[in-house]
């Protein structure tokens, strides 16, 4: 990067910055430094640990990853498994294919059908969580849900779709829910390419594909790197599939959220609950510590 | 349902006692998870009808004024928990709280909650109701034989059942059915599938979904009729015949034969939907507390039975087989109770202990039953023309069992449901679940404070 | 040949617009009939018979109304106001001044608010306003969000600002403008359409939380819609379908009309794409 001229001097920038960090600092940096605490207590809200809370050193971690019943419906592991399967298929797959789908079929396109397209995916974004509940209860519902009654419509047959294939119903959910987020970003990363670049592409003949894959790609790849971090992260901690089926059956959608939910606050173990928030973490960086490398990658490789 | 704009100032009192009680001198918060014209209403009414005016007033008599407040809280139990825990966490919260019974042992424990007599001092030694309300059900709002609060009433679980229903598939005795062993109820319930293919005839909860009702109404009601307890002898059962009886016997309804609908053990909103199933007769046999009678079923509510008197109908549940039961019993049924405890934080324990004690004397507890008949605390309190209510509390009652009270209790509990919905879901044998089960509790309690039954009997 | 390819091309996409908006569009369809339904239950189908009494109930109920078009305006709106503004200021800083490993800082932060807002922190979060002596109030409540999405806000923020030429400024520090003066009257009216993203985004997201609101109040005239919602339940603890759905019609109303007037007005988009 060039030497550019400093348009802010530091200290101006430091105080521009001074509001945000304070927040920043009293809700987020303090409650992180205590989960971190915490996750090496036994601290509890109710019973014997809330009394007198002590140090136990790993014991929340090694708990969490003892191996006998580390794959235990219920236990971590089974948890990060079905988180795993749930970020790949929904945000990674999902609503990053999707939302590139939708950003490239309206590319170049002003009309109100796009406008309309966009907004409805906006719509299912913005709606609060408990309404989404509720729509999607009723959408997915056995007896009378929409979805089975239009599968009946078709003469096929009915699915159960929150007791015979939740993770499905979870996925399709998510998907459907955070797409415009990666439509968004995509749609005016698209935005950003300038028209003489695909000009070159039209006077040799490529078909879409191609310019999708040789051109288009490579150009918005630093955005696709941004938006799989961001969508990662926040499918890792959502908590909303738990309006819809509770974790269940039998914890066969209980994404890591929802089990630290259950650990920390119907259990009360805020020490075990705090082990799975730093560990989370970790994953995240791991996650997001991967893409970048992989942009980097592919930079230097050019 | 209406809010006047009275209640929003009460509220707005209530924000105020929140925030700052010491300058309140004489205000006093009261709260339930009970809201005008929705979850349990009853309460409300009795509060706002009864209770606060009429103990403001005596108060005023005295010299010693004070203002009332009741806090509607409208979310789940677990969600009314939470906020306790948190509130008293940070020595603050209402001044009197709706409790249930079973959270005691673990709030105490905790140290969020405080002996009447440490908050409230000799005059809840001298109080004249405690020699109306038996030592059990005084043990209902106890801990480590402290009392923490006073119990409403109690209740008793039984098998609900639909004669008609009965009656449509042909079951022998339909207005007067008592079977006397587990293999009795399937028997009956294999009957009625048989006539209605499409109906599943039994309920017994099971499932995280059904929280503590999968404990109590479910597996207790099983396990006590195979003569054990998860708490025997001071020490947690990890392993037993018992347990495995039970599960194999959850296994055999949900999973073998369908006799139950496993759907609903394991959707989030089970528990209404097995109420649903049974006011529409898909469901005949439910096994449930009176509450499903004084409440679930009520004429007028969601799930009313048409004509309930005539179609509904209840039987004792049985042991696995006759004289197998809890101390050798035939017949077996388990009790908790909700009641009401003091804050140990309030400003003003003299003030607030006589709104509790005025809450439970006689006077304010018949004036409950004319709201909602229930099975009091008080000997001295009836129930008003309820047949119903004073058989069951009479045939039962001598037989019932409680629940320990241990601060490791709600965990177990978890565990317990947990393991059932291990079974029920068929992802796992009775056998898997049970060492599950064993492996979870053994870390919650510590390993010296397990018994695993098997291994004694096989030594 | 060129036309009939033209006009397959055409069918193609329109077909395939509408599929899109079908998918997005059906699992709404219940929530849009039911509420004027005086019998609904959970199946699909045009209102019968056709009613307005359930809002007519929903509007008798003084402290769902009060939590829609009180505290949830008070509450969402609060926080978008400090979001948008602490945001912008924080992104122009991060943007234009020498400020060392800004970028890892902007990661960095993503990520722990992504832990905090989880249900982890919530008893931190929980004693900490404690501590302030604001549980029960609406401040405490906007400080929480405000607090939470921040970092993300900086994100997103930090790519509109990124993408104002430099040499705007640069000419303008010649003129001798100040710093103020150049983020208020260059950089602002520039990012303005990224202030609105923001804030449509903090809005959207403070509206729905339950979480936070549940733990940190305790009145009732407190309390923001996706708390009172829990009102319209039956004294069994179902919510009655009727009720719930036209309360959640109407709470969905202020998010939806925020949403198409800012697109309207400024275009909800972000800029150049968010880069990293």
């Amino acid at each position: 990067m060039p030497e550019r001229r400093t348009i802010l001097p530091l200290r101006t920038g430091l105080l521009f910055l001074a509001p945000a960090a304070i927040f920043v600092v009293a809700f987020i940096v303090l409650p992180f430094f205590w989960v971190a605490v915490v996750s090496f207590t036994n601290r509890s809200l109710t019973g014997p640990g809330a009394l007198h809370p002590h140090f136990v050193g790993l014991t929340n971690y090694l708990q969490l990853f003892a191996p006998r019943t580390f794959l235990q419906p219920g236990q971590f592991g089974s948890s990060l498994l079905i988180t795993g399967q749930f970020v790949l298929f929904s945000a990674l797959i999902g609503q990053a294919v999707l939302g590139l789908v939708l950003a490239w079929l309206f590319y170049r396109r002003e009309s109100w059908v796009k406008q309309t397209v966009q907004t409805l995916a906006i719509v299912a974004w913005i709606i609060p969580d408990v309404v989404v509940a509720f729509a999607w209860s009723a959408f997915l519902d056995y007896g009378q849900g929409t979805l089975n009654h239009i599968l009946t419509g078709l003469g096929l047959p009915r699915v159960d779709w929150l007791l015979g294939v939740p993770m499905l119903s979870i996925i399709l959910f998510n998907t459907w829910r955070g797409t415009a987020f990666s439509m968004l970003l995509f749609s005016s990363a698209l935005g950003s390419i300038p028209p003489s670049h695909l000009e070159t592409a039209d006077v040799t003949g490529a078909n879409a594909w191609q310019k999708l894959r040789d051109i288009i790609l490579p150009l918005i790849r630093t955005h696709i790197v941004t938006d799989l971090i961001l969508i990662t992260l926040w499918t890792f901690n959502t908590f909303t599939p738990f309006l819809i089926t509770g974790g269940g059956p039998a914890f066969r959608t209980e994404v890591v959220s929802i089990l630290t939910y259950r650990i920390a606050f119907k259990y009360f173990n805020f020490g075990s609950g705090s082990a799975i928030g730093m560990i989370m973490m970790l994953i995240n960086l791991a996650f997001a510590l991967v893409y970048l490398s992989l942009l980097r990658r592919r930079e230097a490789t050019r | 349902m209406s809010v006047h704009p009275k209640k929003l100032l009460l509220a707005l009192g209530a924000l105020v006692a929140f925030a700052i009680p010491a300058f309140a001198q004489t205000a006093l918060t009261i709260t339930c998870r009970c809201v005008a014209g929705g979850v349990n209403d009853a309460e409300v009414q009795w509060l706002q009808n009864y209770v606060i005016p009429n103990f403001e007033k005596a108060m005023a008599d005295k010299g010693t004024p004070v203002k009332v407040t009741l806090n509607q809280f409208g979310g789940s139990d677990e969600a009314l928990k939470q906020q306790y825990a948190l509130d008293l966490s940070v020595k603050k919260g209402y001044d009197v709280m709706a409790f249930d019974g079973f959270w005691i042992p673990e709030f105490a424990s905790g140290g969020l909650l405080k002996p009447l007599e440490t908050v409230a001092g000799s005059a809840v030694t001298n109080w004249d109701g405690w020699s109306h309300i038996s030592q059990g059900i005084q043990d209902i709002m106890a801990y480590d034989g402290q009392r923490y609060g006073i119990a409403n009433g109690t209740d008793v679980r039984m098998i609900f059942y639909r004669k008609d229903i009965f009656q449509e598939a042909g079951v022998p005795n339909a207005d007067s059915w008592q079977p006397t062993s587990w293999q009795d109820i399937v028997n009956t319930a294999e009957m009625i599938k048989k006539a209605l293919p499409n109906s599943y005839p039994l309920q017994i909860d099971a499932g995280t979904n059904m929280g503590e009702a999968t404990t109590l109404q479910g597996y207790y009601m099983l396990i006590l009729g195979t003569g054990e307890q998860p708490f025997m002898n001071g020490k947690w059962v990890i392993r037993s015949q018992g347990i495995l009886d039970t599960l194999n016997f959850y296994k055999k309804i949900y999973v073998d034969t369908k006799l139950g609908d496993q759907r609903v053990q394991l959707v989030k909103d089970g528990r209404n939907q097995s109420f649903a199933n049974f006011r529409d007769g898909i469901t005949s046999m439910l096994v449930e507390s009176d509450w499903f009678y004084r409440s679930v079923t009520k004429p007028g509510s969601e799930f009313a039975v048409k004509n309930r008197d005539q179609v509904m109908g209840w039987a004792k549940m049985p042991a696995e087989k006759p004289g197998m039961g809890i101390r050798g019993q035939d017949f077996v049924t388990a009790s908790g109770g909700t009641g009401w405890v003091l804050n140990p934080n309030t400003a003003h324990p003299a003030e607030a202990w006589d709104l509790l004690a005025f809450m439970n004397s006689k006077a304010a507890r018949d004036d409950f039953e004319t709201y909602q008949p229930t099975i009091s605390a008080r000997d001295d309190v009836p129930v008003p023309n309820n047949p119903f209510l004073t058989t069951t509390a009479k045939i039962l009652l001598p037989l019932t069992v409680s629940r320990p009270n241990n601060d490791a209790y709600a965990k177990v509990s978890e565990q317990i449901q947990l393991m059932t919905e291990n079974v029920v879901s068929g992802q796992m044998s009775p056998q898997q679940a049970m060492d599950a089960y064993a492996a979870a509790v053994t870390q919650i309690v510590g390993v010296q404070n397990t018994v695993d039954l098997l291994k004694s009997a096989s030594n | 040949m060129r036309l009939l390819r033209l006009v397959l091309t055409r069918a193609t996409f329109y077909a395939a617009a509408a599929i899109f908006a079908a998918l997005f569009a059906i699992p709404l369809v219940w929530l849009l009939f039911a509420p004027f339904d005086a019998r609904a239950n959970l199946a699909v189908r045009l209102p019968h018979p056709f009613t307005l009494a359930n809002f007519g109930k929903v509007f008798a109920n003084a402290f769902a109304v009060r939590a829609l078009f009180q505290n949830s305006i008070i509450q969402a709106g609060g926080a978008m106001l400090l979001v948008t503004l602490l945001a912008t200021l924080a992104a122009y800083a991060l943007s234009r001044s020498p400020i060392r490993g800004k970028d890892l800082l902007s990661y960095g932060l993503v990520l722990f608010s992504s832990i905090v807002t989880g249900t982890a922190a919530m008893v931190p979060l929980f004693l900490l306003i404690y501590s302030l002596g604001l549980i029960d109030t609406q401040l405490g409540v906007i400080l929480v969000f405000t607090g939470g999405l921040l970092p993300a806000a900086i994100f997103i923020m930090r790519d509109f600002v990124d993408s104002i030429p430099r040499s705007y400024e640069e000419s303008a520090l010649v003129a001798g403008a100040s710093a103020w003066g150049m983020f208020k009257d260059i950089a602002l009216p520039i990012v303005r359409p990224g202030m609105m993203v923001v804030a449509v985004w903090t809005f959207v997201n403070v509206w729905g939380g339950f979480f936070v609101p549940f733990i940190l109040l305790r009145s009732p005239s407190n309390m923001p819609a996706s708390v009172a919602i829990y009102s319209f339940y039956t004294e069994g603890g179902t919510p009655i379908i009727t009720l719930t759905t036209a309360y959640s019609l109407l709470y969905t109303l202020p998010v939806l009309a925020l949403y198409l007037f800012v697109n309207w007005r400024y275009g909800f988009r972000f800029f150049g794409g968010i880069k990293s």
